[in-house]
């Protein structure tokens, strides 16, 4: 029998091997998970490949490809920060994972940064994986690509703290399937595919206050127009992220 | 002076309107180990996980090395197996371990560990496709893996099959050997009695007995035997010396208590003889730390 050394030891690792171990293993579960890849790469591509390839929706003038990819851009930030974090959260806390974390020198802090790494470094693929199969379609982007960074760090915060909320108190399979849902109807009538001129003038000013609407919105002004960073979609994602980053501190429960 | 493992004065915690811990106080020596046993309900988990800092107390003082649970540097320095789940159901349980040491300055190697624990074959299965006691052994090494000098163990056997119980049983009795200190909780008595140096008892959220398991047990000797239900023990008792006490408990099993020499074991054999009772497992023993328990806790099922 092989013998240990179990004389006392004690020690925290540095914080930031502590966290990149912490990072590691969230992307490795984030791209191990079937669902979680239908969810933010399968589907995602698909919308991107069939919306750009069959007139089905009218998106007015130009190449199809330039109304879509942005969109399909939005759609795979919600899809990561929101849909897939609050799911793999949710469950998290009901196998006791967050408890027993908690239970290790990984601070919370450490955690939650580790859980915003991994999400970004899920966003880095997708946008590879997205903008490559764009350009392959025939995308020709306007506008510099420094002036959608803001939006889509801003649009991950937003989403992250909605995620997190509903991770932090809801039942997991609440969780599941309440993101899964909202999921859904931001795709729906967040200017995602569907021009946000096809709904009625009464809702279009409601609509545009959804994250989703302020992301694709914005990410259309600067790929398609070639505009600078848009002040507009940027401050109501900063609103979102602050909102619902602050409730989600006061009412995560770990157990 | 060094400050004990634990030391917990007077604990309260509530949850809602019941009181599941009512003014314990008890004391874990350094390099000890000690065992918290109770019935379900007893209060055992709550006070464990006061401890490690999940919950918080209602009142009453407890300090954790001399520290407030609550302090972060603890959690370096403090080992917890919880009583269930706690790894992610779809990770590799070697890949849990190397993240666990990851966390650790000075951690153990997670293949030596996963060997230790009979656990190398299973490296790459993810921890749900684990069996139950798998499971308890990958919690037991997340407990171990930071090397730490003070471990909570909640009910590490309970589910686990002989095998994997004694092997659990080794590691407790290593820890100690190395002068890490030990807290676990527990309904086997026999695990208490074998592995620990000191036992708390504790029933309704306080301590009904306390002391080394030889001193809860008492030097005093029983005869016992078992034979058909329903004898009449009227006769015997007439025949034994004064101050001897016989009863049946449970049903079939009969147990003498007075001054076991000789003379008593000649009068039980002789009434045996008379009454035409063949006696099987007769054996003269110290009581057992589980009659010390149903004693202080009651025989009712809760």
């Amino acid at each position: 029998m092989t013998t240990l050394d179990l004389t006392p030891a004690p020690g925290a690792a540095p914080l930031p091997r502590m966290v990149l171990a912490q990072t590691g293993a969230e992307i490795r579960a984030m791209l191990r998970n079937g669902e979680q890849l239908l969810l933010t790469m399968i589907i995602p591509v698909l919308l991107l490949v069939g919306f750009s390839a069959a007139p089905l929706v009218d998106v007015g003038g130009g190449p199809r490809v330039n109304f879509i990819a942005p969109g399909v851009l939005a759609l795979a930030v919600m899809s990561t920060a929101f849909t897939g974090q609050a799911i793999a959260t949710g469950f998290e806390r009901r196998y006791g994972v967050l408890k027993r974390l908690g239970a290790t020198p990984l601070s919370r802090t450490g955690l939650m940064l580790a859980k915003t790494l991994a999400v970004v470094a899920v966003e880095v693929i997708q946008v590879a994986v997205i903008s490559g199969v764009a350009l392959a379609l025939g995308w020709r982007p306007a506008g510099s690509p420094l002036a959608a960074l803001p939006l889509i760090l801003l649009g991950t915060a937003a989403f992250s703290g909605l995620g997190l909320l509903m991770a932090g108190t809801l039942r997991a399979e609440a969780t599941l399937a309440g993101a899964n849902l909202v999921y859904l109807v931001l795709l729906g009538c967040g200017g995602v595919i569907f021009p946000m001129s096809k709904f009625p003038d009464s809702v279009q000013p409601v609509l545009e206050l959804l994250p989703i609407s302020a992301l694709t919105g914005g990410l259309r002004s600067v790929l398609t127009e070639g505009a600078g960073l848009p002040v507009a979609a940027a401050a109501i994602l900063a609103g979102w992220a602050a909102v619902s980053l602050l409730i989600t501190s006061r009412t995560f429960r770990w157990e | 002076m060094e400050s004990p493992a634990v030391e917990i004065i007077d604990l309260v915690k509530r949850y809602g309107r019941s009181t599941a811990i009512d003014g314990l106080s008890l004391s874990a020596t350094r390099g000890a180990v000690t065992a918290i046993l109770g019935p379900n309900g007893a209060g055992k988990t709550s006070t464990v996980e006061i401890c490690e800092g999940f919950r918080r107390a209602d009142g009453g003082i407890v300090k954790v090395l001399g520290l407030d649970p609550s302090r972060p540097e603890l959690r370096a320095r403090v080992g917890v197996m919880l009583q269930a789940g706690g790894v992610p159901p779809a990770m590799r349980c070697g890949e849990w371990l190397r993240l666990m040491s990851r966390f650790h300055a000075h951690p153990l190697d997670p293949a030596a560990l996963l060997e230790r624990l009979g656990l190398t074959g299973h490296a790459r299965t993810p921890y749900r496709r684990l069996s139950g006691g798998q499971q308890q052994r990958v919690s037991l090494a997340s407990a171990v893996i930071g090397r730490p000098e003070l471990v909570f163990l909640d009910e590490p056997t309970a589910g686990l099959d002989p095998q994997a119980r004694h092997a659990c049983w080794e590691l407790v009795g290593d820890l100690r050997a190395c002068g890490v200190s030990v807290v676990l909780t527990t309904h086997h008595m026999d695990e208490a009695e074998k592995l620990s140096d000191r036992v708390v008892i504790i029933d309704h959220g306080k301590v009904v007995a306390e002391g080394t398991p030889s001193s809860l047990t008492g030097a005093e000797r029983q005869l016992r035997f078992r034979a058909r239900p329903g004898l009449t023990l009227d006769e015997l008792l007439t025949a034994l010396p004064a101050g001897s006490a016989a009863k049946e408990s449970p049903s079939g099993h009969y147990i003498i208590e007075g001054q076991v020499g000789p003379e008593l074991l000649a009068t039980v054999t002789a009434w045996c003889a008379a009454e035409g009772v063949t006696a099987d497992d007769l054996s003269i023993e110290r009581r057992t730390l589980e009659d010390v328990f149903l004693e202080l806790t009651g025989r009712e099922l809760r």
